[in-house]
């Protein structure tokens, strides 16, 4: 009988090399899990809060209601939220998918709407008295200069959803979560410690890269003063 | 219709209420664990806000952690601390995870409400030969409670939901019947405990809704 391998491994370390190389395809797999799961969340939550926002800015009317059902959504703890869409989706990926789209629509409604409010009145009237109707004054003037505030609403909502796929765990489909929750299990402190900083690099990766395309899109907005 | 009757069913089953793991249990668990959270993260984050605010020192750092705090997932903090020594004090890993999380956003708020204070009043409260210290708790303080109510709101809301997750990690309230229900594989259990969390928490925020209603005038932000 050959004596157990002395490494970090066996001797459960918080750190440890070996836990690296040797589940290299297992933590490939989860972090693209945790990817896709954040950007399909985030990118329905986004085609949804669009013609929530707009309509809302035209008419002061559906402001009120549209804000009040997409803020009381947000005050629903996540894990109540997933458990509240489980007899509609199952054990899924879907039902993970639907719970995140439901948090960042608050926050992109909310910012999207704030962008459409600060297009100051005279830009819009110059817009309409050089002929430019309802559509073109909306899609080439508004919601290009709503844009910043929409952008700031992108990354906070993306940010979230990185660190909220992870109770997703509870139903198969955390990514990274998945290995905290097997590693909370089985005590092994190297997964559950790599599973946490890789999330967080994924949330402080995706808010630069936003941030990054928002400085391409928004030129306007570093010009001299 | 028939998970709705089912989970009806769970919920208005006596035995369900009552017992070491029943719903009054929990509630009580879920409400003590938020309420001396709140307590203590106000006691943590108040008295440096308004002490930085006052002295208009420490900005970057207190609207910083409060960003960090988002891209930090809560379900990783509460595991981290179960594999710490920290996790053999029963509660303590969801206390500490808890206060952790709730200090950021009363920080941030406490900070800004304080910088917002009109400077014009404070140096007229200055002209009027009141001390450093009296501008700070009779003048600055008051006119900043607005925030910092607004701040004690999101942090009890998000107490909520984290001593939700928490359940996730082994520790108690309301989120323990959910994931008793998804062990159980038993959909009207997960339903009916996620309809408990989503009605606690929504109360939570109504009082604290009722709370900014009845608040003096000057304390609602009115001009």
């Amino acid at each position: 009988m050959t004596a157990p391998p002395d490494d970090c491994l066996a001797r459960n370390e918080w750190i440890c090399g070996d836990y690296l190389s040797t589940r290299r395809e297992i933590l490939l797999d989860a972090v693209l899990q945790h990817l896709q799961l954040t950007s399909v969340s985030v990118l329905i939550g986004l085609a949804l809060a669009l013609p929530l926002a707009v309509p809302a800015r035209r008419w002061g009317w559906a402001a009120g209601p549209v804000l009040a059902v997409t803020t009381i959504l947000y005050t629903i703890p996540s894990l109540a939220m997933f458990s509240l869409l489980l007899p509609l989706y199952g054990l899924s990926a879907t039902l993970v998918i639907a719970g995140l789209v439901l948090y960042s629509l608050t926050l992109l409604v909310r910012n999207i709407l704030a962008g459409l409010r600060a297009v100051p009145e005279e830009t819009r009237q110059a817009a309409r008295g050089m002929g430019y109707g309802p559509v073109r004054l909306l899609l080439t003037v508004e919601l290009p200069l709503a844009l910043p505030a929409a952008m700031a609403g992108l990354r906070i909502a993306t940010v979230s959803a990185v660190s909220l796929v992870t109770i997703g765990a509870i139903v198969g489909f955390g990514g990274l979560g998945n290995l905290i929750y097997s590693g909370m299990n089985t005590y092994f402190k190297a997964q559950v410690l790599t599973a946490s900083v890789l999330c967080v690099v994924i949330a402080v990766a995706a808010d630069l890269l936003l941030l990054g395309v928002q400085r391409l899109i928004t030129p306007w907005t570093r010009a001299r003063t | 219709m028939n998970t709705l009757t089912a989970t009806w069913d769970w919920l208005t089953d006596p035995a369900h209420w009552s017992g070491a793991d029943g719903i009054w249990q929990r509630l009580l668990q879920h409400l003590v664990l938020t309420v001396v959270c709140l307590v203590v993260s106000c006691l943590i984050a108040l008295p440096v806000a308004v002490v930085l605010g006052h002295l208009g020192k420490g900005g970057a750092l207190a609207v910083n952690i409060s960003n960090v705090g988002r891209a930090v997932p809560t379900f990783a903090v509460l595991v981290l601390l179960l594999l710490t020594p920290i996790g053999r004090w029963g509660e303590g890993p969801t206390v500490v995870a808890l206060v952790l999380f709730a200090v950021p956003p009363l920080l941030t708020n406490a900070y800004v409400g304080m910088r917002e204070v009109d400077r014009g009043t404070v140096q007229a409260a200055r002209g009027m030969g009141m001390t450093g210290r009296q501008v700070m708790f009779h003048v600055e303080l008051p006119l900043s409670s607005p925030m910092i109510l607004n701040g004690m709101r999101i942090a009890a809301v998000q107490l909520v939901a984290t001593a939700t997750i928490a359940a996730l990690a082994g520790g108690g309230g309301l989120g323990r019947i959910i994931t008793a229900g998804f062990n159980l594989a038993s959909t009207p259990q997960v339903v009916a405990g996620a309809v408990l969390v989503a009605v606690f928490a929504l109360i939570v925020e109504g009082l604290f809704e009722v709370a900014e209603r009845l608040a003096p005038a000057w304390a609602r932000g009115a001009p």
